[in-house]
Order: C-alpha cells, then structure tokens, then sequence
C-alpha cells in the first residue's frame, strides 16, 4: 500500500496521433517526484491522463490501489498558469476557498471554519496579506502561490503541479518548492512537470523520464545520467559527463 | 412620476406589465452574469432567435408557445455544441450557421400558419399587452431559475472561473453547461413578451456588463446586475409609457444608458479615471 500511485500501460492519443506510449512506473509514498522530457514529449498529457481529464486509448491508473473515481477528493492538481481568465470577478481568498469545494460536495456552502482555513492555507504561502486582491491585480508568482494555497486547501494526499515554475520570480519559487518538500516530508506524494533542467538534482528525490514513451525511472542519481538524458533529448549533455558523444 | 404611480394602481394592465419586465430584468441579470463571464454573449442572442420556430410550431399545433420555445431552444444548443466540438468550426461560427438556419426557417413556418402570430409582437415584444397566463408564467420561470442558480451556485462558479480545476474535481462540466443553457432557454422565452427576441440579448448582456465594471465579487456582481435589469425595466417602462414608445426598445436604452455611466465613470475601470491617472503620472 505504499504506492500512492500506479500507472501500468498507458497510451494516449490525440486524434489519431500518438502522444504517448506503453508508459508503466509507479511513486512511493512520500516522494518529490519530477516529470521531465523534451518539449511535446507528453508530460502534460501524462498529468492529465492520470487525472482523467482527457481520454486513454490503454492503460490504467491507480491511487492507493484505487481507481481515480473513489480517491478524487484527495488528488490536488496545480494546472498551467494560463488557462484562466484573469479578469474574472474573484478574489484571492475565494479562489483558494474554491479548494474546500470537493468536500463540500453538493449544495454545502464553505463555512466560517472553512474560510479561516483557507486564509491559513494564503499564510502558507505568504499571500495571506493579498486577500482581498482581484487574482488579476498579482504578479505570475503571486499567482502561482495562490494556486498552490488552494490545492493545500483541499487536504490532498496527493498533488500534482503542470509546470509550476515558469514565468515566476526567484523568490515565488522558493516558497513553491519549500512547500512541495515539507508536504513531502508529511508523507505527502508529489508530482511535478518541470523543464528546468539546472534545478532537478536540487528539488527532486525521483524522476520520471520521457519522450513519447518512458526513458528511465527512479532516483534523480540514476535517472539523471548522460546515457539517459541523450536518449530522451536526442541531444548531447556535456555538462553531466566528461564523456561527450558526437551527433 | 406620479401620475404614473397612479395609473400603475388604476390599471391592472400596467401591473402585470410592471411585475413581469422586473422579474425578467431580474433573471436575465443573474443568468447574464453567468452568459458573459463564459464568453458566451453570442450564444444568448443565438437561443433567442433559434426559438422562432418553436413558437410557430406550438401555434400551429395550439400549445402553448412556451413548449415549443423551450425545445427549439435547446435542440439549437446542442446543434451548436455538436458543430463546433464536431468540427474545426470555431463556435463563433457555428452558433451563426445554426441560429440564422432556425431563425429562417421560423419565418417561413410562422408565414405558412396563417396564424394570428403576430410576427413584430414576437420580434420586438409588447410588455403593455401581457397576459394574466404569461405573467404567470414569467413568475414560474423567475422562481425555478433563482432556485437553480442559488442551489448549484457553487458548481456555476467553478465551471465559469475554472472549467480544467472543475473537471479534476469530477464535476461533470458538459451537463452543467447544458443546465446552464436550459436556464438560459427559460429566461429567453420570459423576455419574449417584454423586449422580443432581438434585443432578449440586450438584457442578458448591458446590465450584466455594468456591473462587471462594478465589482471584484461573482456575488456582488449578480446582484448588481439583477438590480440594473429591474430597474432599466422599470425606468423604461414608465418612459414608453409617458412618451408612447416601443417598451423594448426603451428598457433596452435605459440599460445602456447604466452601462455608459459605469464605463466611464466606474471608480476602477471607468476610462475617465483611468486618464486622469495616467495624466497625473505624466505630470509628475
């Protein structure tokens, strides 16, 4: 049961095209857990595709041994930056409230207990002083901060970020990466699309590796190697290794 | 203003009227403050039009016009939904292709029934003549309509603001958008009688938009909004009344005439501020 996540034989495809390929891996409990891959390699489809936001050609996903169904309210997911409307009439503290809603289910309103926890939740964050802001009027790390503070909202087990990083300042992505290894060290699992190559040795404990179809999984140390990193680049990484490999 | 206060007490004509144009001001404002914050203002002008033939068919069968109406609507919903899901049609373009084709074939139906329709009644409405039935019928529709959007309020929300967050929470996004357009039928067929399905779209929009300007809060905003629409209702109707005018057309001014104020003036976004500011930074 320490497996808080499973994928076995998974295929996607958009119209027609391949996206990805037979990709099996699974994640321990209590793990930083880093996608990386080329771009159009699939990463973001792989995210959604465990979250059963888009269709599967094959495959199956399991959490805790369960299908997506039984364990939604406990799956936390931090998508791309820009796939809102920033003019939207809502602000800081409504969007992190927004976590509560999988537990409230139908027709329950987020109570006073409820609102407190999610301005704790801004506190996490260092947000908590931008309440009452229009989400528009933040800066794109403020931003991210926020949507982080509403997937702890939720009281996930498990989390999932689509690119966190990009287009944020230097010290938003401090604060984002120190939650992620504290809700780690809670035993939380985290997962984590990333293309910031400098960075993965510092920030995760396991990668998983792709292009189209899995290159190498398991801990940074052995995934993160010259051998690998080709092979899923098509490209040389003289920086890893003395080694350098001709094109 | 007075006599029109006295007249609203002596006749029963201009109560009905009254009642029914702020409750449609009311309703269209919540549900335009949903219509617009999704993009879909066109999808609201697309419903109203689509209806025509629905109307036609329930005269030509005697039912009531609302059935008829409520179908049309929603079968030119899912038309557009199929067309533009379907397709590499943008849903701009599919909404034109499917509202222009059910708006056609309603004029040619509603030639071909001879019936006592009248054509400009349904396109402009007259909100002096509304029945004893269709006033309670706007009364069902307002009370089923605020029921629904303060039940589900919560799932609108979130659909409107995050439609990807929304479906990883499993909400089913596809079924609440069609609920949405449901109640959005509803509310189309409720204006009919006051301002006609040209300018239905009008009151789903302006006041929705004026108080868009207003306010950082969805809450706020709908309430805003439900307070233009009544109150253009009930400005404009007093004005088509005093001046012998098109009540429609009137409500719809009234509504415009709010929406240019806060444009303007808006103490966030009215561009008057907005200039001044910038002009004060370039001085200093």
């Amino acid at each position: 049961m320490d497996k808080s996540v499973t994928v076995r034989h998974l295929h996607v495809s958009y119209y027609g095209k391949e996206v990805i390929r037979d990709i099996t891996f699974s994640i321990e409990r209590g793990k930083l857990v880093g996608i990386i891959g080329p771009n159009g390699a699939g990463k973001s489809t792989l995210i959604k595709a465990i979250l059963g936001l888009i269709p599967t050609d094959r495959g199956a996903v399991t959490f805790f041994g369960k299908p997506i169904k039984e364990v939604r309210k406990k799956i936390a997911y931090v998508p791309q930056r820009s796939q809102i409307d920033w003019d939207f009439p809502i602000t800081v503290q409504d969007t992190v409230l927004l976590g509560t809603y999988p537990r409230l289910g139908l027709f329950r309103r987020p109570s006073k207990a409820d609102k407190k926890w999610a301005v704790k939740c801004l506190h996490e964050v260092g947000m908590e002083h931008f309440k009452n802001k229009q989400i528009g009027e933040l800066s794109g790390g403020q931003q991210q901060r926020v949507f982080l503070a509403r997937a702890l909202a939720q009281r996930a087990e498990i989390f999932l970020l689509d690119e966190p990083f990009v287009g944020i300042d230097v010290a938003s992505e401090k604060t984002i990466i120190n939650i992620l290894k504290q809700l780690r060290d809670e035993g939380k699992t985290v997962l984590v699309v990333h293309h910031d190559l400098a960075k993965v040795e510092d920030y995760f404990d396991d990668l998983i590796l792709l292009n189209k179809e899995l290159i190498q999984t398991g801990p940074v140390r052995d995934v993160f190697q010259q051998e690998y990193m080709t092979k899923a680049f098509q490209s040389d990484f003289p920086f890893m290794n003395k080694v350098e490999v001709g094109v | 203003m007075v006599d029109f206060i006295n007249d609203v007490i002596a006749y029963e004509f201009l109560q009905k009227a009254l009642l029914t144009s702020v409750i449609v001001g009311i309703i269209s404002g919540v549900i335009g403050s949903f219509i617009i914050l999704r993009g879909m203002a066109l999808m609201g002008d697309a419903i109203s039009h689509a209806i025509l033939p629905g109307v036609a068919i329930s005269y030509m069968i005697g039912m009531n016009y609302f059935y008829g109406a409520v179908v049309m609507g929603l079968l030119a919903a899912l038309g557009i939904g199929f067309v533009s899901q379907k397709s590499r049609v943008k849903s701009d373009s599919a909404i034109g292709i499917v509202f222009s084709a059910f708006f056609a074939l309603g004029i040619i139906l509603l030639m071909k029934a001879q019936t006592a329709v009248d054509l400009e009644a349904i396109l402009f409405g007259n909100v002096l003549s509304v029945r004893t039935s269709d006033m309670w019928l706007t009364i069902i529709i307002g009370a089923i309509v605020l029921l629904f959007i303060f039940l589900f309020y919560k799932e609108f929300l979130i659909t409107t603001f995050d439609p990807t967050i929304s479906k990883a929470y499993g909400l089913p996004t596809q079924w609440i958008h069609y609920f949405l357009m449901v109640l959005l039928t509803l509310v189309t067929v409720a204006s009919l009688q006051t301002v006609g399905v040209i300018l239905v779209v009008a009151m789903l929009i302006t006041p929705a938009s004026t108080a868009y300007l207003l306010t950082n809060r969805l809450s706020t905003m709908i309430f805003l909004s439900a307070g233009f629409g009544a109150l253009s209702a009930v400005v404009g109707l007093y004005l088509s009344f005093r001046y012998n005018l098109t009540s429609g057309a009137v409500i719809v001014l009234v509504a415009t005439v709010f929406f240019i104020i806060a444009f303007l003036f808006s103490p966030q976004q009215g561009i008057v501020w907005q200039r001044l500011r910038t002009w004060k930074h370039k001085a200093s």
